[in-house]
Formats: structure tokens, sequence, C-alpha cells
């Protein structure tokens, strides 16, 4: 019964924040500010795992093609579909829900605690929209950063084939372009809108009805991430069926 | 003035206010006192619109509040000011940022024009040079006084207060009552103040409610509340030795 109104609560919050809007001119700032700290903040981390995880698949995949018959140009082809579909969404999605979605949840939370959501409610302000909003807006943003992800993990393959010797340069970049499917990016593109609104949303749920103290606060951003990341895969499959299924 | 006719509230199976009627007046500081867990705090957010009410009713100047749409009840918010025990300030903005903050949300006014009234109240309340300090710079005393600029910067018609002096040492908490009274005048508000400090009670207490389990024990001034005999409001209020001492020499004058 909990988890039902928990479900009931949440929908319910999402409508709140897109009534009573803020004036746009103090909107524009926050959604810029909130773009610089959701997204051109976490690109560093991103192209980090991205590359590195690009050369694991590589490297994983040339280990398990051990048969002379088959081309070596398959391990490009194995290592774009793997960062394509599945490690640049979904992978970066659960790795945004670490960072930015337990910084939305102790910063709304800290807010709470402090009375400083109280403050915005007496000032007449919609604290909803004032605090969430930006941080859907922003995240729109984040299929750019999957998207870089796209291309650095693929280079990272590339560069873990040729230094390791797994395949030649030629090679495997002939099993990049082997087969293209562009509706392939478009389901990952559709994968990751969905995730940046639940990276926003579910994390400023649980900080902004949390209870509690400083030590709740740390509570339920950690509520919060494991929530974030059930949501997000239970989607990656009821999405992947919807859209690539038979 | 607002006036407040049989108010209940409760959490689950606890019923924290139990029908409280009283009137608060206009350009006068009213005070609600009690002991904790009376309700004080419960009751001040019901005031302020934060609680939804069970029973009851609550009209500021002739509006009945749960009659208004939500609009209206933003538009009336806009006319309250609130000073948060904790002071509430917006951590991520400065001193200025932050009582510009709810005329920058709700004025057209130009940057200049709200520098200007910033400026103005910043005055008001003795804060001038710390315009550009955020309020983890700041001690405990400018942090109130900063909230109390930023209650103030709309010429709100009320101005609550829950525990303004609380944390703070008794010299500055005798300021800032001071501080609240003048404006209170000045501006001709309707102040409520939730405390349980003795000295703002007998400094600034033009209207004392005085709140026991939830009930409304005892209302009065700060002269009436020398010659109660409500047992309840002398065993809270004259529970320091000091005050008890006080309280005698008062008797022993009147005889």
């Amino acid at each position: 019964m909990g988890y039902i109104a928990a479900i009931g609560k949440y929908f319910l919050m999402v409508w709140e924040v897109f009534r009573k809007p803020t004036k746009w001119r103090i909107m524009r700032s926050l959604i810029l500010k909130e773009i610089d700290e959701l997204v051109f903040g976490s690109m560093g981390i991103i192209i980090f795992i991205a590359f590195f995880i690009g050369g694991v698949v590589t490297i994983q995949t040339a280990l398990n093609l051990t048969s002379p018959f088959l081309p070596k140009s398959l391990i490009g082809f194995a290592t774009r579909q793997s960062v394509i579909l599945e490690f640049a969404p979904t992978f970066t999605s659960i790795i945004m829900v670490g960072k930015v979605g337990s910084y939305i949840t102790s910063s709304i939370g800290t807010m709470r605690v402090t009375e400083q959501i109280d403050a915005l409610e007496v000032m007449g302000v919609n604290s909803l929209n004032y605090l969430v909003f930006p941080k859907i807006i922003a995240m729109l943003l984040f299929p750019f950063a999957v998207a870089i992800a796209m291309y650095v993990g693929v280079l990272g393959g590339w560069v873990a084939a040729v230094v390791g010797d797994y395949a030649p340069s030629g090679e495997f970049i002939k099993g990049l372009q082997m087969e293209f499917i562009p509706f392939h990016v478009t389901y990952a593109f559709i994968k990751t809108l969905v995730f940046a609104f639940i990276i926003a949303t579910v994390p400023s749920y649980h900080g902004f009805y949390m209870k509690g103290g400083a030590l709740e606060v740390g509570k339920a951003s950690t509520t919060a991430f494991v929530w974030t990341s059930v949501v997000i895969i239970i989607l990656n499959y009821v999405l992947t069926q919807l859209l690539l299924g038979q | 003035m607002i006036e407040v006719s049989n108010v209940h509230k409760s959490f689950g199976d606890t019923h924290v206010l139990k029908g409280i009627t009283t009137c608060f007046d206009q350009g006068k500081t009213n005070l609600i006192i009690g002991q904790s867990g009376s309700g004080k705090t419960v009751f001040l957010k019901c005031l302020l619109g934060l609680f939804e009410l069970e029973e009851g009713s609550i009209c500021y100047s002739g509006q009945v509040y749960s009659e208004l749409s939500s609009g209206e009840r933003r538009d009336l918010r806009q006319e309250m000011g609130m000073v948060f025990q904790g002071s509430a300030l917006f951590d991520s903005m400065t001193v200025e940022e932050n009582v510009m903050f709810p005329m920058d949300m709700f004025t057209k006014k130009s940057k200049g024009e709200l520098r200007d009234r910033v400026d103005e109240v910043l005055q008001r309340v003795n804060l001038i040079d710390a315009h550009k300090k955020y309020p983890s710079e700041i001690s405990g005393g400018m942090q109130k006084r900063v909230a109390i600029a930023r209650a103030i910067v709309m010429n709100p018609k009320y101005l609550f207060c829950d525990e303004p002096n609380s944390g703070l040492d008794p010299k500055t908490a005798i300021l800032m009552d001071n501080l609240i009274q003048e404006i209170t005048q000045e501006y001709n508000i309707t102040t409520i103040i939730n405390t349980h400090d003795m000295n703002s009670v007998m400094e600034i207490g033009e209207k004392i409610i005085f709140l026991k389990n939830g009930y409304k024990e005892w209302e009065g001034t700060n002269k009436e509340i020398f010659k109660t005999d409500n047992k309840a409001v002398t065993d809270f209020v004259y529970s320091s030795e000091l005050f008890k001492k006080v309280r005698q020499m008062y008797i022993e004058e009147r005889n």
C-alpha cells in the first residue's frame, strides 16, 4: 500500500512541477546553472568511463571470438552495438544517478531540513517548479552527453583493439560501419530522454518529501540512488521490448 | 488583523490543536507562548497556510483562507513575511540576493530600484556592509536581521516570527525584539511571534496567547501576565528563580 501511495505522490509532484511557473527571467538563470552543474559538471566522469568501458568491451569480444573463420571486423561491430545500444545510454545513466541523483536529493533535502522550502512556499513561490523544473530542462541535454559517450566508447574500443593487437585498425573500422541501423541510435536517445526525466524527478521526490535532519538527508540520498536505479533498469527492459522487440 | 476561529489540527492520531479561537491585532506584537510540544509551531504554520486545517477558519482582514482560490492564496502569501527559527536564508545566495529575492520574483522593478530597496531595508535592520556576504559568512544575529529584512522587503501586512531570539545572546535578543516592535509600529503590521523567551514576553508582548496541550489556556497583555492567577501560566512564565523574584517584588509593591 505504501509503495502505491508513494507512486501516486510522485505523479502528483510531477504535475505540480509544471503548474504555476516561475518568472522566465529567473527560471532562465536557474536552468543555465543546472546545465552547468548537472550536465557539464558530469562530462569528465562520463568521458573517462566511456573510454575504458569501450576498451574492455573490445578486449572481451576479441577474447571470445577465437574461431579463425570469424572476421576480425566483428570485434568493431560488437563494440559499436554494445556501446550504442546499452553501455552509453544505460551505463552512463546509472553513473549519473550516483553523481547527479545524490546531488539533487541532498541539495533539496538540505533545503527542506533548513526550512528554505517553507520560506519559498510562504513567499508564494511554487517551490516544486522553482527547484525541479530547471533540473528537468537541464537534463534534456543529457542525450548530448550520451552521444559523446558513444563516440568516446567506440574510440576507446578502437584504441584497445589497435594497441592490444586484437584487430587491425582497418578491420575494426570496417566492423564499425557494418550493417548500421540508424534507428538503434534513435532508440538509444529515446531511452536516454526517459532516463533523464527519471534522474531529475525521482531524486527530487526523495529530497523534497524527506523528513528529519542531516542524517536523514544522507539516508534519502541512498534511497533515491536505489530507487532511481531500479526504475531505470525496469524502464530499460520495457523500452527495449517496446522499441526493438518482436 | 487575523481572526482565528475554532482551529483544529491533527497528525495521524495526535490531536495537536484543539479548537483555538483568538484574534491578532494590527500594529501590535502578538506573542504565542507555551511549552515545547504545546502546538505553537503547528499553530504558526496553520496561520501561514502551510498546513491545511481540519476544522475552523482563519480570516485575514476579511478574507477566509479556506475559501480562497489557489491564485488568491498565492497573492495573500505575498502579503506575509516570515522569519524562521533558523533564519532559512538561501545559502547559495548572498545577503543582497536573499533580500532581493521576493521582489525579484514578484515585481517588475529594475535592478537599480531593487538595489535601492535592498539598501533601504538592510539599513533599517542595521546591516550595512554585508551585501556581498553569504549567510555562512555572517553571525547568527546578522542572519536573523537579514531574515527580517527579507520578510519586510515587500511591505507585508502580516509578519510571522518563529522564535526569533533562539540561539542569540541576551543583548542581541533585546535588540532583535526592539527591532521587530519598531518595524511593527512603523509599518502598521500584524506581527505574530512564536517564542518562549520570557524577556520578549515582558518587553514586547502587547498581546500574549498561552497554549497548553493544544488548547488556548490564557490570553492577555504583558501587564496582565503579572497579575494572572492562572496556575499554568504562572508555572510557565515564572519557572526561573529570577522571574519568581520579579513577580514577588511586583506583588509586594502592589500591596
